[in-house]
């Protein structure tokens, strides 16, 4: 038993150097990873493989209806496997953040009470989480349905990175704004549900923009959405039609909503309804 | 050392704000025992998360010369779903300490048996006490936090707990707040009575007593 070591690691915050701080920071969103696994999904039956799970099942069960449809978007040589697959992945990977966001520190508030963890840690946490397992359904997806012949294999995996990538700022963006906003009033949260699910129809997820008239394409460019999913796609079957997309606009797009959402995280006190 | 500059902690309420401590400056030094009195609503606990960090105040600068605890025996943060375990795992990451090591001891001196390695959910108030207690004591700090819970399990265990944080860390500081006289007269050397927002300093414990029961009312 190590009783009378002091522990070095430990002394005035005001005075930790910036790579201790930063290394203090990997430390306890790790930690607050490996809790929320747990927390999350229960260790019983699959466990924090629900995590991947639960995106895959619902990318196959809309790939699945889309095909009895029997209706392509973009016109009849676009695999529905692949359009429905890249549809929903980037929907549910800018959708899920908000949410996942806007909780974080109601379930967790508890944890503020070690100086280490802050709100911002809380949020990094699920949100790589959230990367980490939409990811690694696409990917396991795409291999599996090229596989088995539902859809060609993508002809430049790494365009398909770059949108994807684009997306995922996209959805730290909104998962720092809206989270932040929807942590202190409930009611953004609320709505936020019936309005992503409204915005990642229009704005991506269910259209090709060759497939809208110029007039309707060039008001649908201005959400930021559209780009990645645009740029995603042109990854995957750029061969089969016109992709649509400025993947800078996304960009300074998401970090507008990042710089907006940390101020906003900097004035979230996790106390202001327990205090004594 | 942990000092407190002018620290001030105002909370927005319905049409305003109120002060809970106003300018506060106070000193502690290394070992010593610190017992806060106040009424209920007084700022005892806020003073208490204030000098552990997990909140800023709103004005004035904490110094922390040295590492503090989170508030001991703290089981709030424990999650119905993650074992005694996982609990402990977390802790061990957080504060960068390597786990196995660790859990010997808190296996042991929770005394949970099987119970350490089954989701918290399960466990009896009792249980939950012990452990948290137990996980308190596997980080070493240089001061310790206690709010108002210094009575884990029955006699026995209560004894045990006592000897670890007051014996075996003898020379560690602590602050300690509590309702219970004997409590704080069996673990304080000084007293800080907090009445409406002001932190009073006593080095003598009757006096601060004495003070407090005047201003109880306040």
């Amino acid at each position: 038993m190590t009783l009378h070591t002091r522990s070095s690691a430990e002394t005035n915050k005001t005075t930790c150097s910036l790579w201790e701080s930063f290394r203090i920071q990997c430390r306890v969103i790790w930690a607050l990873m490996m809790r929320e696994m747990i927390t999350m999904f229960g260790r019983h039956g699959l466990g924090f493989a629900w995590i991947f799970v639960m995106p895959m099942i619902l990318t196959a069960g809309i790939t699945f209806a889309w095909s009895l449809r029997g209706v392509s978007e973009g016109g009849a040589d676009i695999s529905i496997a692949a359009f429905a697959l890249t549809g929903y992945s980037t929907l549910i990977l800018y959708r899920n953040m908000p949410g996942a966001c806007g909780s974080a520190v109601k379930m967790n508030v508890s944890l503020l009470y070690h100086r280490h963890v802050r709100v911002l840690d809380l949020f990094l946490a699920r949100i790589i989480l959230q990367i980490s397992a939409i990811t690694f359904s696409l990917v396991t997806l795409t291999i599996l349905f090229s596989w088995i012949g539902f859809m060609s294999p993508p002809i430049d995996p790494l365009k398909a990175l770059n949108g994807w990538i684009a997306t995922a700022f996209f959805g730290i963006g909104m998962g720092f704004f809206i989270g932040s906003i929807a942590t202190k009033y409930e009611w953004v949260d609320h709505l936020w549900h019936p309005f992503s699910y409204i915005l990642g129809g229009i704005a991506g997820a269910a259209l090709l923009m060759e497939s809208v008239p110029t007039k309707f394409r060039n008001m649908l460019l201005w959400f930021p959405l559209v780009h990645g999913s645009e740029c995603l796609r042109d990854g995957y079957f750029g061969n089969k039609f016109t992709p649509y997309y400025d993947l800078s606009y996304e960009y300074i797009f998401s970090f507008g909503l990042i710089f907006l959402g940390l101020l906003q995280i900097k004035t979230i006190k996790g106390y202001t309804e327990t205090y004594h | 050392m942990i000092e407190l500059r002018e620290v001030t902690m105002r909370y927005p309420v319905r049409g305003g704000h109120r002060t809970v401590l106003n300018r506060i400056t106070f000193r502690i030094e290394r070992g010593e025992k610190i017992g806060f009195l106040g009424k209920n609503g007084a700022g005892k606990s806020t003073l208490v998360r204030l000098i552990g960090g997990g909140e800023a105040p709103t004005s004035g600068t904490i110094i922390r010369g040295m590492s503090v605890s989170w508030p001991i025996a703290f089981g709030g943060a424990f999650q119905g779903q993650l074992t005694g375990l996982d609990n402990l795992k977390f802790i061990c990451r957080v504060y960068g300490k390597s786990i196995e090591d660790k859990i010997p001891f808190v296996e042991d001196f929770a005394e949970l048996g099987r119970y350490f390695r089954e989701p918290v959910g399960t466990y009896s108030s009792g249980m939950q006490a012990r452990l948290a207690f137990a996980i308190s004591m596997a980080v070493e700090f240089d001061c310790y936090l206690i709010d108002e819970v210094m009575t884990v399990g029955d006699r026995r265990f209560s004894e045990k707990c006592r000897e670890e944080l007051m014996v075996k860390r003898a020379d560690r500081s602590l602050i300690a707040v509590s309702h219970h006289e004997d409590q704080i007269r069996n673990t304080c050397t000084h007293l800080g009575v907090l009445v409406q927002g002001v932190l009073h300093r006593f080095d003598n414990l009757d006096e601060g007593y004495d003070f407090y029961h005047r201003h109880a009312s306040e």
